[in-house]
């Protein structure tokens, strides 16, 4: 278990901690306006401060964590769930036109980067939380798509896999059997790895008012509002940016953690 | 003076002792081989000697190049050694160059990082070795690249690189284990030329004791990182002192005594049969090509009979075994197994499949690292229709488990606690299980050591005479399927070319290709250490 | 070369064709009645007619599909309702400003990059290694736009070295339009960097561990010279996948960042039509925006069979 590992995993938790005990409790309400107290730097009644309508910045964060734990978490849900079995069956059937199929797909949508997505959908559809979670979530698909087919692939390869054709198993039972597990490891650290970028999209696209709307409290939005005010209050912008940071670096470490964990064959570089 | 002398070489990589008090001598125009099983060190002395071992590395002794300490000689020194005084090739020659400069390139480099010519000097030299090596320009350009060659190409390009600047000293690791029998042939010759020819001395790397009878003037036989035995080849073949070298030399040669195969009744018949392969389209609108790996193969395989199929790689045989597996369907022609046809329609038939099972050849990679062994032993119970459970599954296993010679309470274990040899056995035992009428063993020992696989052939001639076993052995080593099977069949090129009985065929082969094959085998000399 | 080309550039026909199609089911075909949606559900019957006939949306949906596509060829992007300008227009403007930002901020995070994957790769292990690593982990962690208001405090309040904002135009001079996408261009290059710092890194270990590059060892090559001479050009490969993708995200990342800097780039614009409903802007700007990625991710893949010989001579 390295360092990485219980440092990622920690900062992790913390965030995800605050997150849940949010919904018992915040030092604050997190909605409440409290204009004399405004625009307070970190202190020992407002840990973190206050913004410019008077709002703890401590309940804000606490509550909008939920809100990119939530977006980030669904979206790689989506991923995984549609793009495994795709990566799967290319893989299973080589070369075929489901193969070209699945891969034609993969880099179609590797065309729309996410905020693109969200534009369309926000057009068409309106602003709101969903619309991150599944523009978010369409480009994660290919993302475990091609994970799982690369990694699939050269697993094909071996014999193993020839045993169990002669075992009389097809491709799907094969794939669930012999293929999924064998590639569960580092589907859960590419998951742990778009849990992270997931983190970073969301707060962009409420950035730019196309993910969570108010009175949902989000980080990214928090960046939007301080933005005026970041000469004469820095703490509004500092705040939920390190909020970001801590989150997506806890998530990269326990990433890299877990990746050295669970495939502890260390390559060894020959001179 | 001698060109090389290593003087009590001890090495150790990370607290783990890798060589220990290691001697030897090279002179020029010397061939000296050392030879072992794997984990013996022998790599590792080479390495030693070009000073290209793995971080972690701590050496002590004397390596003397012509009288000079190179042991200790800082890196940069080192460089200028390399190359230059010293040569060295090394076992997998499709990785062995740069895939994406050009193999000119790729042997002017040698040439131009010491220095030593001007580049057009260089690039002259560059086609004369090249040319030395069996690759004339004129046929093969300098502007080539590395896939454009195959492999045994490719290790005459490493070669050239090797010796163009004409080193004192060679040093080859494996040159031709990955390489087919006739190929290896030619490879060898090379090598052997350039000796004579540029006066080199030659340290050769090699598990293959036939090879080392053949080539070398000297031979070193290590294990577990000392050496065990060190003479010159006649003295050495005609008296060996150490036990480890006899067992060495004995398992090489090793031969099995087959219980009397029954009256001939025919198991499985191959009629005429095709395989196809669509190749890539070349021009946008015109037809892709074809590229015929089975070519109207026909043969019969009669019960209680154990059939060797030989060829080099690329000559179709393992396209033949998974059609007949029922894992490739084919273009033309019939399998068929006791009478019924393996395939009904596009489908191979379920109930025929069964009858057939199969011992792949790396041990590493037949099993799914993550299950147990008692479920990779089980995994042919998908053909059955009502498998056996409970008890009645815990004894089948144990029974194969003992048969081929583990214990019942390693069911329970992962595979990754297993050696090659024994991964090897629970693979027999996976293909025994269901008692098929038919195995196919697909080059299932050739990436065993010697003595290893020499205990496996043992266990093969057991369980045959216990279990009754109809076998198809298919090999690349002609040494094995010698003793291992009563009639053979030759294979070129997608086509059968000759097929007999396995005494007849090696003493006095027919066709010329058989000629050419048995004659590029090298062969291990009588030792008088063969076990009565 | 030319079989290769020709696949790539028939493969990038298909892509655009098929997402111009899903772009136009999305924007024309999802809201059910465009107009409607535009004009909202206070609308005029007779407001609606005209915006219907406008859109043309008494033709059929595969005729309404093929004149807006051969529109497009011919740089014809239609109207915009809420300001009743040719959308061409608009965004050639706009254009010019997040293309270059984009490019400019590919430029500088492969320039910094690249050397510093190299950099840790050579001396893994050591003190410069892992501060590379760290600098990179804390890089991959920060949102652009969030740097970009760090740099604004720090660079144009504080030091006063760059404006808050704004863009001062190209014609004023290449200078001084880099001037303002300069602050820009880091904020989104940095982060990017880090990213593409690892895999630089992590693609000439790897290499590392081949057998060629032992054979170039044992042809008397130093450490360095191998890394150099043989390394470098292998570990492209899977790196210029990485640049490939990488611009689709500064393409992204630029519109972010617009907002940061008050830009007049597409970013403005597309959210401003958002808002304000218009759908063939919004339309237009995305078409736009897929089309420069499958167009750079075209020439992506004709730069891997510059690098790797290996391709130009399969299909």
């Amino acid at each position: 278990m390295s360092r990485n590992l219980i440092l990622g995993a920690g900062l992790s938790s913390l965030v995800v901690l605050a997150a849940l005990i949010s919904f018992i409790w915040t030092p604050y309400d997190h909605a409440a306006l409290n204009i004399p107290a405004k625009l307070q730097t970190p202190n020992a009644r407002h840990w973190f401060g206050t913004d410019h309508f008077g709002r703890d910045m401590f309940s804000m964060i606490m509550v909008g964590a939920r809100t990119s734990i939530a977006v980030a978490l669904l979206a790689v849900g989506i991923g995984m769930s549609l793009g495994v079995p795709l990566g799967l069956a290319a893989a299973a059937r080589k070369g075929s036109w489901l193969d070209e199929l699945i891969m034609r797909g993969n880099d179609l949508v590797f065309a729309f980067p996410s905020l693109v997505i969200a534009i369309l959908i926000t057009a068409v559809f309106g602003a709101g939380a969903v619309n991150a979670i599944i523009a978010i979530g369409i480009f994660n698909i290919p993302v475990f798509a091609r994970i799982t087919r690369g990694a699939a692939l050269s697993l094909w390869e071996r014999e193993f896999i020839l045993a169990a054709r002669v075992a009389g198993k097809g491709a799907a039972r094969i794939s669930a059997e012999h293929i999924l597990p064998n590639v569960a490891n580092l589907l859960i650290v590419q998951g742990t790895i778009q849990f992270s970028l997931g983190i970073l999209a969301e707060a962009g696209l409420s950035y730019v008012g196309l993910g969570a709307q108010p009175p949902t409290p989000s980080w990214g939005r928090m960046l939007a509002d301080a933005q005026t005010m970041v000469s004469f209050a820095p703490h509004l912008a500092l705040i939920p940016g390190l909020a970001i940071i801590l989150t997506v670096l806890g998530l990269n470490l326990m990433g890299d953690g877990l990746r050295d964990w669970l495939d502890p064959r260390l390559r060894v570089a020959r001179t | 003076m001698s060109l090389l002398q290593i003087t009590d070489l001890s090495l150790s990589i990370h607290a783990y002792d890798i060589l220990k008090r290691v001697s030897l001598t090279i002179d020029a125009g010397e061939i000296v081989a050392v030879t072992g099983e794997s984990g013996s060190g022998k790599s590792m002395t080479a390495l030693a000697v070009m000073q290209l071992l793995p971080g972690g590395a701590r050496a002590s002794g004397s390596i003397r190049l012509d009288g000079q300490e190179i042991l200790t000689l800082p890196e940069a020194e080192m460089c200028a050694l390399r190359g230059a005084a010293v040569g060295m090739v090394f076992q997998e020659p499709m990785t062995a160059l740069n895939p994406v400069k050009t193999i000119g390139d790729q042997v002017m480099e040698t040439i131009l990082i010491h220095k030593a010519m001007t580049p057009i000097r260089a690039e002259e030299r560059a086609r004369e070795v090249l040319t030395r090596v069996g690759l004339p320009p004129d046929r093969f350009p300098l502007s080539r690249y590395p896939h454009e060659l195959s492999g045994g190409q490719r290790q005459r390009v490493v070669i050239a690189m090797a010796i163009a600047l004409r080193p004192k000293l060679l040093i080859a690791d494996e040159p031709t284990t990955a390489l087919d029998v006739t190929t290896q042939a030619q490879i060898l010759d090379l090598l052997k030329g350039l000796v004579q020819e540029y006066g080199m001395g030659m340290l050769m790397i090699t598990h293959d004791l036939a090879v080392v009878a053949d080539m070398a003037d000297h031979i070193t036989v290590m294990r577990h990182g000392e050496v065990v035995e060190a003479a010159p080849t006649q003295r050495l073949l005609t008296g060996m002192s150490h036990p480890y070298t006899k067992m060495l030399f004995a398992a090489s040669d090793h031969r099995v005594t087959l219980p009397a195969p029954p009256p001939p009744a025919p198991l499985l018949e191959v009629s005429e049969v095709v395989r196809d392969y669509a190749l890539p389209r070349t021009r946008l609108f015109a037809h892709p090509g074809h590229h015929r790996a089975v070519d109207h193969v026909s043969f019969a395989l009669n019960r209680g009979e154990r059939l060797g199929l030989v060829g080099e790689s690329g000559c179709g045989k393992s396209t033949l075994t998974r059609a007949i597996l029922g894992l490739e369907p084919v273009q033309g022609g019939e399998i068929r197994l006791a009478g019924q046809p393996v395939y009904d329609g596009k489908r191979a038939n379920p109930e025929i499949r069964r009858r057939m099972q199969v011992v792949f050849q790396d041990p590493y990679g037949s099993f799914n690292p993550r299950h147990r062994v008692d479920r990779l032993v089980t995994e042919p119970f998908h053909l059955l229709d009502a498998p056996p459970t409970g008890s009645d599954r815990s004894d089948r296993i144990a029974e194969m488990l003992t048969a081929v010679g583990l214990s019942p309470d390693d069911a329970g274990k992962y595979i990754h606690e297993f050696s090659g040899g024994q991964r090897q056995r629970i693979a027999i035992a996976r293909a025994l299980i269901i008692r098929p009428q038919l195995i196919l063993f697909d080059e299932a020992v050739s990436a065993l050591d010697v003595s290893v696989r020499a205990q496996i052939l043992d266990l093969l001639a057991q369980l045959c005479s216990e279990y009754d076993l109809t076998y198809l052995f298919i090999s690349h080593d002609l040494s094995v399927v010698r003793t291992i099977t009563d009639r053979v069949l030759v294979m070129q090129s997608g086509r059968i070319v000759e097929q007999g009985e396995t005494a007849q065929v090696f003493s006095d082969p027919a066709h010329p290709y058989t000629r050419a094959l048995i004659a590029a085998a090298p062969r291990l000399p009588e030792t008088g250490a063969r076990r009565a | 070369m030319l079989r290769y080309s020709l696949k790539r550039a028939l493969s990038l026909a298909i892509s655009l064709a098929v997402a111009s199609l899903v772009i136009f089911a999305v924007i024309e075909i999802a809201p059910g009645d465009p107009a409607s949606f535009m004009l909202g559900v206070n609308a005029q019957p007779d407001t609606l007619a005209a915006l219907r006939t406008e859109l043309g949306l008494d033709q059929s949906k595969a005729e309404r599909y093929v004149s807006w596509v051969t529109g497009m060829l011919r740089g014809d992007f239609g109207t915009s309702y809420t300001y009743r300008t040719p959308v061409s227009q608009m965004i050639a403007d706009r254009l010019w400003v997040s293309l270059p930002l984009a490019l400019y901020a590919l430029a500088l995070s492969t320039a910094i990059a690249l050397p510093a994957g190299i950099y840790a790769a050579a001396r893994r292990g050591k003190p410069g290694d892992l501060a590379v690593m760290g600098a990179t982990q804390l890089g991959v962690a920060v949102p652009n736009f969030w740097f970009a208001m760090m740099l604004v405090l720090i660079f144009a309040i504080n030091l006063r070295w760059f404006n808050a904002g704004g863009f001062a135009g190209w014609d004023k001079g290449l200078t001084a339009g880099l001037h303002s996408l300069t602050l820009p261009a880091i904020a989104l290059a940095l982060p990017q960097a880090a990213i593409l710092a690892r895999v630089m890194r992590s693609a000439l270990l790897d290499i590392l561990g081949e057998d060629f590059m032992r054979t170039a060892r044992a042809k008397g090559l130093t450490r360095r010279q191998a890394l150099w001479r043989h390394g470098l050009r292998n570990a492209l490969i899977p790196v210029l996948t990485i640049i490939g993708l990488q611009f689709s995200f500064l393409l992204a990342g630029s519109i972010i960042i617009e907002q940061v800097f008050y830009l007049p780039g597409l970013g403005r614009l597309v959210f401003q039509a958002i808002s304000a409903r218009d759908l063939i802007v919004v339309e237009s700007v995305v078409m736009l925006l897929v089309f420069a990625v499958i167009v750079v991710n075209f020439l992506v893949d004709l730069a891997y069979a510059l690098v790797d010989p290996r391709l130009r001579t399969r299909t």
